[in-house]
């Protein structure tokens, strides 16, 4: 079904304003569950990912506890993962790992990126740029089901005699292409490659619909320079995706091969079980440069959506512009760009060249620039504004200062000679958690109060989200700053417990304040889901524009419509940041407004 | 039984906010109010949280530096460790001191304009010149850092010295084995496919340069003063050798044999005064997810003074003496 076809369909019955329901009798099967429609199917992403980062989040505190009180015997424990992987309370250390590696993975894909991607590119793209749909509503609905899918197979892993993958998310070869090495690295790594290459298809599926509607369905007025910020970000977002993630099928590919067909791309001089293996000339480092090819855009595929929509809710709430439009378009395409060429920043000391080493080093801190160049535009748009605090704009704001502490923590892993001694320990754990854990989380929840009246017609409760924000806000740096501390004690990653080293024992009270946070702020979550599922039914009904906002979303009626706008597609005559511009009676002036006499557009008087 | 009892008081409570949600709706709805429509007190009230934040914040950082900071490791056990731990306080000096002012400028400006009735914000829309200075102003003090930091790298990376111990330092599931190159400083060729049980290395008996090896667990010596070069191996999966007290790591990778190389400065005894513990030791760590028991593979790294360091070398026997030992010899040997 091209774009235009559908559009003349639907232009041809503008008078009728329930054509869909006139010709497409849709059922609830293809309304609800095999929907082609992009809102549909953004409700879809997030609440999966919402029922995701839920568990992964559980799996945090089961395995906090034991890193707090190493040994201790916990009855939850028992509860949830039986005798078999929580004898008498005590989690097991197979299981600690399986833990470690499913929530990373989980949270890393599942929840941000096609949680973060998955339900606000959807969301968004049509509606701002003034198209009816996706490109293709087909390909966007395989999308979100190879999503579920690969969310199931994720979680299956959990029921099997051996256990889910435990090699860390990252997988590295020879522990997972072994299931001689470890108990997570027989059925359970199978399923994990599994599940990724069903969430890898997603994403290519979701990606190349992105761009192409970006490119190609914007409305009449609608020049690249006047999309919102949150359309660039989605779109260099999708390139990246698109780019990166077959890598890491080739990775995967060539790991499932290593497992099954007996190659040895990975393998080389192994000897285990007993045996001398009969692989060699392969090398491990093969796969930690496929991964980290895509592992690296991963993050910033992560973290480039969360600013988009951090962008759009500052200045819609300061009633300001965004300071500084296309530096940030500028920003936006050069993270986009260098994210392709730092992965080695992962591999300092696996033993490779030093010379290239350095070269990474080096574009490693120019990554630095753009980012940098984002925070401080972001402050200057609070500056002199006229701010309302929406529960949106706390978590924006909180993605500003986490966004801050955890990238400046990155310029010393960015340094190969200080990265060898924090190198794969908490230091490590701390800078990403702030960064992803925190930053970008706070993003994708500023997202969700923001474009609830979109999402679900209704409104969130503003008290309830004002109190689930400092809750969060606190306990996130209360949980993730000690661990610098721990890192530069030299506490590794990935270890079940620190008793067994006498140079950690002074360090189990940090463990503790560490842990205590992190049951706080989970149960803190709670509100969350209970707003965020409550309201869905029983929130005060929205009106068309709560926010008085610019953006061509707020033009759409407060009922979901199979094609948007019941009538013609909205015109657009100016960007989407007027908010206080001098002359003007409103704080804000749609993009549907056409200029005035004289009025310059973009930024100008 | 009271974690049964504090699943039902969690999931009542969810019930009681749940009511309470929905009677606050409905009365203010009777009032004629909305309840998501942000007023001048809800903005005044956020904004004096961010500020309270803002000091909170940088009370619980001080604290942190305070309560956590000398509990970070002690000063550097190796010569080019010095300059690592110079440069990592000039990091975060410069670090510090730009979260410092960026934070402040955030949440000062989070208080101060905060939304208020008849306010109009200022249509600010760019600034050429402050996006210049905010782009050169942190490309240069990057270049600084990176300058500083590759001057490092160069230094720790180039190829050990001639005379440097050689010693082989083989990692597997779940514990350390090191290999002392010997008297002709050259260690023997090795192969998987000679491993057995009285062989863990895979040792080449045919290569005249095994003979003077010398194999060692449990705990390795080196001696004050003077370069060491570590070769790493790996037997099944990756490994990783991390010695913290002398900023050193580098992946054991199977397949490949990679190297890294350092000067102690500090011997076991005089660190042991320093840091007033008479039980301190140095350690080797496995810094790379491995199997099960990842987080206990470790062996004692013990550092004194050449003349300790060599009566206790000369205690071990070479590979080539083990190999012809009797029996009863090697399986005493080998625990």
């Amino acid at each position: 079904m091209s774009a235009e076809a559908h559009t003349h369909h639907h232009e041809a019955h503008a008078s009728n304003g329930h054509h869909d329901e006139h010709h497409h009798e849709e059922s609830f099967v293809s309304k609800y569950i095999f929907s082609m429609d992009h809102k549909v199917i953004s409700r879809q992403f997030l609440i999966t990912a919402v029922i995701m980062a839920t568990i992964a989040m559980g799996m945090s505190l089961l395995f906090r506890l034991q890193l707090a009180w190493p040994g201790e015997k916990f009855a939850v424990i028992n509860m949830i993962l039986g005798d078999k992987w929580g004898k008498d309370g005590i989690l097991d250390p197979g299981m600690y790992m399986a833990l470690v590696t499913i929530h990373g993975t989980i949270m890393v894909f599942m929840v941000l990126t096609g949680g973060l991607s998955g339900t606000f590119s959807n969301l968004l793209i049509p509606y701002q740029i003034g198209a009816r749909d996706m490109a293709s509503g087909f390909m966007n609905m395989l999308s979100y089901w190879f999503f579920f899918l690969s969310s199931i197979f994720m979680l299956a892993g959990f029921f099997t005699e051996t256990g889910p993958a435990s090699g860390g998310w990252t997988v590295y070869p020879p522990l997972s292409a072994l299931p001689q090495a470890m108990e997570g690295s027989k059925i359970g790594m199978t399923l994990w490659l599994i599940s990724m290459s069903l969430f890898i298809v997603s994403s290519l599926l979701g990606g190349l619909n992105y761009i192409v509607t970006v490119f190609n369905l914007r409305t009449k007025g609608m020049s690249m320079t006047r999309m919102p910020l949150t359309i660039w970000a989605f779109l260099v977002t999708a390139i990246l995706g698109v780019l990166s993630f077959p890598v890491l099928f080739s990775a995967a590919l060539l790991l499932i091969s290593d497992r099954s067909l007996g190659t040895s791309f990975y393998l080389s001089d192994i000897y285990i079980g007993g045996q001398a293996l009969e692989q060699t000339g392969g090398s491990p480092i093969l796969y930690e440069h496929l991964f980290w090819f895509l592992g690296h855009p991963e993050v910033y595929i992560i973290l480039l959506p969360a600013l988009g929509l951090t962008s759009e809710i500052i200045s819609v709430n300061a009633r300001k512009p965004i300071f500084g439009y296309r530096a940030m378009i500028g920003s936006i395409m050069a993270i986009g760009f260098l994210s392709f060429i730092v992965w080695g920043h992962h591999m300092f000391v696996t033993g490779m060249n030093p010379f290239i080493g350095s070269v990474f080093v080096f574009t490693t801190l120019l990554i630095a620039i753009p980012s940098a160049v984002k925070a401080f535009n972001y402050i200057t748009t609070l500056w002199k504004g006229n701010i309302r605090y929406t529960p949106a704009m706390l978590f924006a704001i909180g993605l500003v200062s986490t966004f801050i502490s955890g990238g400046l923590t990155g310029i010393i892993l960015a340094d190969s000679a200080l990265d060898i001694n924090v190198h794969d320990n908490y230091f490590v754990v701390a800078h990403f958690h702030i960064v992803m854990g925190v930053s970008a989380i706070l993003g994708m929840l500023a997202g969700v109060y923001h474009w609830y009246p979109k999402l679900f017609l209704r409104h969130m409760n503003k008290k309830l989200g004002y109190i689930h924000f400092w809750i969060t806000f606190v306990c996130a740096y209360g949980v993730f700053f000690p661990m610098h501390f721990l890192g530069l004690a030299g506490v590794p990653r990935r270890y079940y417990t620190n008793s067994a080293f006498p140079m950690f024992d002074n360090l189990v009270d940090i463990n503790v304040f560490i842990t205590i946070f992190a049951i706080i702020g989970g149960l803190g979550q709670l509100i969350f889901l209970f707003n965020f599922f409550y309201s869905m039914f029983r929130g005060p009904k929205s009106e068309q524009n709560p926010w008085n906002a610019n953006t061509l979303e707020w033009t759409t009626p407060m009922e979901h419509t199979h094609g948007n706008w019941p009538g013609a597609l909205p015109v657009v005559h100016r960007w989407p940041y007027d908010y206080s511009k001098p002359g003007k009676e409103h704080d804000f002036v749609p993009q549907t407004v056409p200029l005035e006499e004289g009025e310059l557009d973009g930024g100008g008087h | 039984m009271t974690e049964i009892l504090i699943y039902v008081a969690i999931t009542l409570a969810l019930f009681v906010i749940g009511y309470m949600v929905r009677v606050y709706e409905l009365s203010s709805s009777i009032r004629g109010k909305k309840q998501h429509i942000v007023t001048e007190g809800d903005n005044r009230l956020m904004a004096r949280f961010m500020l309270t934040f803002l000091f909170a914040f940088f009370a619980f950082v001080i604290y942190n530096l305070e309560s956590y900071g000398p509990r970070t490791l002690p000063e550097s056990a190796s010569a080019h460790g010095v300059e690592l731990d110079w440069l990592f306080n000039f990091n975060m000096i410069i670090l510090f001191i730009v979260f410092t002012i960026t934070q402040i400028f955030l949440f000062v400006f989070a208080f101060k304009y905060y939304g208020r009735e008849g306010n109009k914000a200022t249509y600010l829309a760019h600034n050429n010149k402050l996006e210049m200075i905010w782009t050169v102003i942190p490309a240069i003090v990057l270049a600084i850092i990176i300058i500083f930091g590759l001057k490092n790298w160069n230094k720790i990376t180039e190829p050990a010295s001639k005379d440097a111990i050689v010693i082989q330092l083989y990692a597997k599931q779940f514990d350390w084995t090191a290999r002392y190159a010997g008297k002709d400083n050259e260690l023997g060729a090795s192969n998987y496919k000679l491993i057995t049980g009285e062989n863990p290395l895979g040792i080449d008996s045919t290569d005249t340069k095994s003979n003077d090896d010398i194999v060692v667990r449990n705990e390795f010596h080196i001696p004050l003063g003077k370069e060491v070069e570590f070769k790493l191996n790996a037997r099944e999966v990756i490994h990783s050798a991390y010695m913290p007290h002398f900023r050193s790591q580098m992946n054991c990778v199977p397949g490949m044999t990679t190297m890294m190389h350092f000067t102690p400065i500090i011997t076991t005894a005089q660190m042991r005064e320093k840091l007033n513990n008479p039980k301190f030791d140095y350690i080797l760590l496995c810094n790379k997810i491995c199997g099960n028991s990842h987080y206990n593979m470790q062996m004692t790294i013990v550092v004194e003074t050449e003349s300790e360091y060599k009566a206790w070398l000369s205690s071990k026997s070479t590979f080539k003496k083990k190999a012809a030992a009797p029996a009863e010899v090697k399986a005493v040997a080998a625990k």
